[in-house]
């Protein structure tokens, strides 16, 4: 018998109030000690995932659970102790601008413990180290480039060792040095936890190389799911389009459109 | 516009303005539900009191002390025509304290504090340090919103009262010092026709139920901004012109119930 | 910054609006000389009592002595029935005599208070028994014209 799944996700819709349809009976499962990629275009519902194992939104069909717990079933009490073991990573790291560095990654131990100030600097030091951001800790989000951003909401994010964590778009707006460092860190950070992962991307190169597992989400369902060796050897069309990043297939270079040429010759064309 | 689609473009307008405001209530409730942390942590709300109210003391007391000379000139002007410039320091006191201290430190303050909050919840939100806070598992409401609200409320009486003051030291300067009213019957006349509870309670009251009101505003605007640097800039802007608004009418409400002329 | 400044700069500010405050209650408003020192109560009917308010000063020989604490309509004499504060250090003479006087041709009404020759002096709860009422102008300048007409009239 495999071991428990973590995070297992069954039959999972959600639309928008008075919004399209994003996720249509999605089936997803991570395994603990797992780094998961989630690729597919944008607005194909990747980043709704996360708010919805995040407990941020509510799912009109299906469940998610995490540790056993169905998310959106519990009261709000019950959804912020869950959420002191997930960590989330937001894109452009969302540090607070007020605080400094060290008191970014200082801020969820200072509000969920009771940690004499001394073992909050050692701690903070510690998470800063590991990303190797030691040195920065007086600095103002401000004067950080957008790599080292990330790498301090990251020191924020493990600053409660969580067993989840999430990326939401971590390569985005990266030099290729920081894409590396980024990647090598959330491969290191989650086998050093021993937590699991969650990557949402569609940075199909940076992921495949620390990845153990790919699922492609379109239009709301799973597309194609495998090991990265699988993905690069896949002949399904839309994955060979997304690795190859190919302009057109069968993800269309056009939005759905009238025929041009009679829209541009027909009877209703500008004389 | 024609006059079809005028009276459906009405309506969506009252519509949309009563689920505001019903909104509106429910996050008032919400925040002080949630106002625990505003007070048992109290540096929060120290560090709010400093933006809204350290930050807004410049303009505050030079405002106060020209809105105090100008009605000392004016007020002169109008008083000696009736023989009655003595009475000065009772028209500069009894003005500032029933009407203008409260007032345009009210419309300072929205445009000064309530904006910069505004702007600064409402970019927190663009910039997902809001959800980023509730995924550590902190409840913005009560990290963010409430310590802003009451550093507000505690800051905007002590502004009012200082505009008050400066601007009866700008009366003194222009009445007595310049223009060389008597200044005993500058001060006694004042002493004896400003009432301590009918006058400057009253006015104390006015400046805290503008402070409560323009800080609830300034929060809810930057909680609810649309989440672009578009969306930020409307609520700051929403935020002056609201708080404005509620200010003049809440004066009106307030003066009507104080001062019915006993 | 440093949150000690920072906090410094809040005290400053906290105190700063304290002392407005306090400037405002005690230099600008009333609440500094004028509060009476262990009050009683005197009251005293009048016909007429103007435009006489509560919270008006009572005066005696110029000084405020005490304040008008309420006025009220007497269904049983149809005068007006106006109780006064008088402040404790001050003791007036049985037979005084209480008038509603007009500081200025068109200023504020308060109450003067003449004192009599009498050995025994008003307690707590007494009722001044001589009183002038206030002079409405109106009255005045009616009586005024009539008197002129009538002299007018006489041949």
């Amino acid at each position: 018998m495999p071991p428990e799944d973590f995070v297992s996700i069954t039959g999972l819709s959600f639309a928008y109030p008075g919004g399209r349809q994003i996720l249509d009976r999605l089936e997803m499962r991570i395994a603990p000690g797992q780094v998961v990629a989630i690729m597919g275009g944008s607005g194909h519902g990747k980043t709704t995932i996360l708010r919805l194992i995040g407990g941020q939104l509510r799912p009109q069909r299906g469940a998610v659970r995490v540790a056993g717990q169905v998310v959106h079933e519990l009261n709000t009490r019950q959804l912020y102790l869950l959420r002191r073991k997930m960590g989330m990573l937001f894109q452009f790291g969302a540090l607070f601008t007020d605080l400094s560095v060290f008191e970014n990654v200082a801020f969820p131990m200072r509000e969920h413990t009771a940690l004499p100030e001394a073992l909050i600097r050692d701690l903070v030091l510690m998470k800063l180290h590991a990303v190797g951001l030691r040195g920065a800790a007086q600095l103002m989000p401000n004067e950080l480039s957008g790599g080292m951003a990330r790498r301090v909401a990251l020191a924020r994010t493990i600053a409660l060792d969580p067993q989840l964590i999430m990326y939401d778009e971590p390569f985005t707006g990266l030099d290729p040095i920081s894409l590396s460092v980024i990647g090598q860190l959330i491969r290191r950070l989650n086998d050093a936890l021993g937590a699991s992962s969650i990557i949402v991307t569609h940075d199909v190169i940076s992921s495949l190389k620390i990845v153990d597992y790919v699922y492609f989400v379109s239009e709301g369902k799973i597309a194609a799911q495998g090991t990265p060796k699988e993905i690069l050897d896949s002949d399904i069309p839309f994955v060979r389009q997304f690795v190859k990043a190919e302009p057109d297939g069968p993800v269309p270079f056009h939005y759905p459109a009238r025929d041009y040429r009679e829209e541009l010759l027909g009877p209703h064309a500008a004389r | 516009m024609p006059l079809a689609d005028l009276f459906p473009a009405i309506g969506r307008r009252v519509n949309n303005g009563i689920w505001r405001l019903g909104y509106a209530a429910r996050f008032f409730l919400t925040m002080l539900g949630r106002s625990g942390i505003a007070f048992s942590r109290f540096s929060l709300t120290v560090k709010e009191i400093y933006f809204t109210g350290v930050l807004s003391l410049i303009v505050i007391v030079v405002s106060g002390l020209f809105v105090g000379m100008v009605l000392a000139l004016q007020g002169y002007n109008t008083l000696q025509r009736y023989g009655s410039s003595e009475a000065l320091g009772v028209l500069v006191a009894l003005s500032l304290v029933r009407e203008l201290g409260p007032v345009v430190s009210g419309l300072l303050f929205a445009s000064r504090a309530g904006s910069a909050v505004t702007a600064e919840i409402g970019l927190m939100k663009a910039t997902e340090q809001l959800s980023a806070m509730e995924m550590m598992a902190v409840n913005p409401i009560a990290r963010v919103v409430a310590p802003r609200f009451w550093g507000g409320v505690i800051a905007m009486p002590l502004l009012a009262a200082l505009f008050s003051a400066t601007g009866i030291l700008g009366g003194y300067l222009i009445g007595v010092v310049l223009i060389g009213v008597d200044e005993g019957a500058f001060w006694s006349q004042m002493q004896s026709m400003v009432d301590f509870r009918e006058d400057i309670v009253n006015g104390v009251i006015k400046s805290l139920v503008f402070g409560a009101l323009v800080s609830l505003i300034a929060v809810f605007e930057g909680y609810d901004a649309v989440p672009t640097a578009e969306g930020v800039s409307n609520a700051t802007t929403r935020t002056v012109v609201t708080s404005s608004l509620v200010i003049l009418f809440a004066d009106f409400i307030l003066t009507a119930l104080m001062f019915r002329g006993s | 910054m440093s949150r000690t400044t920072l906090d410094a700069w809040v005290g400053v500010f906290v105190t700063m609006g304290v002392v407005a405050l306090v400037f405002l209650a005690l230099k600008v408003g009333n609440l500094g000389g004028s509060t009476l020192s262990n009050p009683y109560k005197l009251t005293a009917e009048f016909d007429n009592v103007g435009t006489l308010k509560v919270r008006g000063a009572v005066k005696s020989s110029g000084v405020v002595v005490g304040r008008v604490s309420d006025i009220e309509f007497d269904p049983k004499t149809y005068m007006a029935r106006v109780t006064l504060s008088i402040d404790g250090r001050y003791k007036f003479p049985k037979d005084t005599f209480a008038k509603i006087l007009t500081s200025g041709l068109l200023g504020e009404q308060y109450i003067g208070l003449s004192p009599g020759g009498d050995e025994q002096m008003l307690a707590s709860g007494d009722t001044i028994a001589r009183t002038q009422s206030a002079v409405v102008i109106e009255e005045l300048i009616s009586q005024f014209m009539f008197n002129k007409a009538s002299e007018g009239a006489k041949p």
